[in-house]
């Protein structure tokens, strides 16, 4: 009986192109649309994530200021000092490592080639807490510290604009007043939400401060960056940074910190949620388009239902049991339904995997809302495909037969 | 007169259809009494709106009656589900419409192998008796011409065909030449003449062409849903 079936639905479904093609589309189109935007959706918070790991792990940020926005150090919001830096690391059993860091955009020329990149004045435990991997030459050390060396860390972006093709190890570049020798190269982290975190140069503090900014603040420290320990209570660790600091500062309890901490975790949720409305939106979209699919078939099973009825009759009239009759037709539905799924999941994969590396997001197949699109899509193209056929094979023959 | 040792073939007792409810219902037949045996050609007739398409759909077990009974060859054909309907068609009954009723982009073999599919017949079988009953009605270079390849009298033709494919105890034709001209009706009784002289089956026909009326030993004239002649040639 099921390969009667079977076969039946295949002669029937080669038999009628046309409503065979209408709902494969409609399905098709569902499918791929809802499954390439979620996707990619996914793939930009992915793309996120992975840019927040690579800032470190349990990495805090001590600016300052109120609030973690992307500001310089207006006035009457006082910087940092090193000793700032020294006490925390000292006091708070929950900090691994720390680094003050003085930081400044300064002109930057190779020959003839200049631009203007954000120089890192720091210690050289700033590298283990950026998670930053030496990617040619070496990194600054604490003798280089101690003396200000006149050397340079520089970002892949750096190279790039500046060297081109050429070993950038052993050249002199400007930085704004002083020319430093480029020591090495770090490896690229990749462009994301965040900008580009390789457009950096890094120095030593003492060279920063000495050489290349002016006197005035040159012992500013403008952020001081915190690796926690392995499985410390974040929140914890930034509550007794941040009273530390109030009584370093001498603030009262009505007056508002002016400076904060905040951590990885917090940047992550902010720049999760932005994501996550993206998402949602994409996926809101997808979901018109399924509906709009599933409403093509709808109609097209619609307008063929006195065709379909017609023929049940005469089924029915020569003997066919009403079961046979919607076996025949479920298969049908099924078929042509799963043939749709199936062709918009493989249309999906490719859009997907274009356009993951046009936009620049991470590839990643999810099964789930493949399974989920293509189930959604062909229950709607059964549903439509059986229900009437379910009605008509309840009828008398002779009704189904007269069926206007 | 004594009781026949197996029961007739058709028999039917105050039989009544109504079509509809309340105002709006219509008393289609209104108490038929009736009795066929086997072997029988019987016309009916009578004019339109008299009830004898009805009739026949209920004999036919594509409809069902509102009141009174029918034994189909002893079968209370009133207490059969819809699913026990389908199998007495499947295996006892034919059909020939004014319509055709064939299924559309359909190949002429396909539509008679049709009936046997559902007996679950091998495909080589299927073919085989496809092509011995589309011989027997005159067509047998057509096996591959769909519905609308065909004319009219072909049509009726494949149809009578895929009627008679399952050899079927008795065939129940309605209007079989309402869509024909005269040669063709000529051609189509001919044949189903032939069906009942040569194999015994039982014919039903309704129409109102008398000439069709003509084949028939025995007419049965409905009016207003009643039987108001029932008449056998010797």
């Amino acid at each position: 009986m099921i390969w009667n079936a079977l076969g039946l639905a295949v002669r029937e479904i080669l038999r009628n192109p046309t409503r065979a093609f209408l709902t494969v589309l409609g399905v098709f189109i569902g499918v791929a649309a809802i499954i390439t935007m979620v996707t990619l959706g996914q793939g930009a918070t992915l793309a996120v994530k992975a840019q927040i790991s690579n800032l470190g792990s349990n990495l805090m940020l001590l600016r300052p200021g109120a609030g973690f926005g992307f500001r310089p150090a207006a006035g009457g919001v006082p910087n940092f000092s090193e000793q700032d830096a020294a006490i925390i690391g000292e006091q708070i059993p929950g900090v691994a490592a720390i680094a003050p860091v003085r930081s400044a955009a300064l002109s930057t020329v190779f020959l003839h080639t200049a631009r203007t990149t954000s120089v890192v004045g720091t210690t050289p435990v700033y590298f283990e807490i950026n998670k930053w991997v030496l990617a040619e030459g070496r990194l600054f050390t604490a003798a280089d510290l101690r003396s200000g060396a006149a050397v340079c860390v520089i970002g892949e972006t750096v190279r790039r604009e500046l060297f081109g093709a050429d070993n950038p190890i052993g050249a002199k570049i400007r930085l704004g007043k002083a020319s430093c020798e480029v020591i090495g190269l770090l490896k690229g982290k990749g462009q994301a939400g965040m900008g580009d975190q390789d457009d950096t140069i890094v120095v030593p503090l003492s060279t920063m401060q000495r050489r290349l900014v002016g006197k005035a603040s040159s012992h500013d420290i403008t952020q001081i960056v915190i690796s926690g320990r392995e499985g410390m209570n974040g929140d914890a660790v930034i509550a007794e940074i941040t009273l530390l600091m109030r009584q370093r500062r001498n603030l009262q309890p009505n007056q508002d910190s002016n400076f904060s901490v905040f951590d990885t975790r917090q940047i992550a949720e902010a720049l999760g949620s932005t994501t996550q409305l993206m998402t949602t939106l994409l996926t809101a979209v997808a979901g018109v388009s399924l509906l709009v699919g599933g409403i093509g078939i709808m109609n097209i099973m619609l307008v063929s239902v006195t065709e379909r009825t017609r023929e049940i009759g005469i089924r029915l009239a020569i003997g066919a049991l009403a079961g046979e009759v919607l076996l025949q037709f479920l298969v049908e539905a099924v078929t042509l339904s799963c043939v749709g799924g199936l062709l918009g999941i493989l249309l999906a994969l490719g859009l997907c995997a274009g356009l993951a590396q046009l936009i620049h997001v991470p590839f990643n197949f999810n099964v789930a809302i493949n399974l989920i699109a293509f189930l959604f899509s062909a229950a709607v193209g059964i549903l439509f495909g059986y229900a009437p056929a379910r009605r008509a094979a309840r009828l008398n023959p002779i009704d189904a037969l007269r069926h206007e | 007169m004594s009781a026949p040792s197996t029961p007739p073939l058709i028999e039917v007792q105050r039989l009544t259809k109504t079509y509809g409810v309340g105002e709006a219902a219509f008393q289609a037949l209104k108490g038929i009494d009736l009795t066929i045996h086997r072997g029988e050609f019987v016309a009916i007739i009578g004019p339109s709106g008299s009830g004898k398409s009805t009739l026949m759909n209920v004999l036919g077990c594509l409809d069902v009656p509102t009141t009174g009974s029918y034994r189909y060859e002893g079968i209370p054909v009133e207490t059969l589900t819809n699913d026990q309907r389908s199998l007495l068609r499947r295996y006892a009954l034919g059909f020939i419409f004014q319509g055709f009723n064939l299924l559309a982009r359909t190949s002429a073999r396909d539509n008679v192998e049709l009936p046997l599919l559902y007996r679950g017949l091998p495909r080589r079988e299927r073919q085989e008796r496809a092509l011995a009953a589309l011989t027997s009605v005159g067509l047998p270079t057509k096996l591959r011409s769909t519905p609308g390849e065909l004319s009219g009298g072909q049509q009726q033709r494949v149809a009578i065909a895929r009627a008679i494919v399952t050899e079927p105890s008795t065939l129940f034709a309605d209007e079989p030449t309402g869509n024909l001209d005269s040669v063709t009706t000529r051609d189509v009784m001919a044949l189903l003449t032939k069906l009942n002289v040569d194999r015994g089956i039982t014919v039903l026909v309704v129409t109102h062409n008398d000439e069709v009326a003509a084949c028939a030993r025995r007419t049965v004239l409905i009016k207003d849903g009643l039987i108001a002649s029932d008449l056998t040639r010797s």
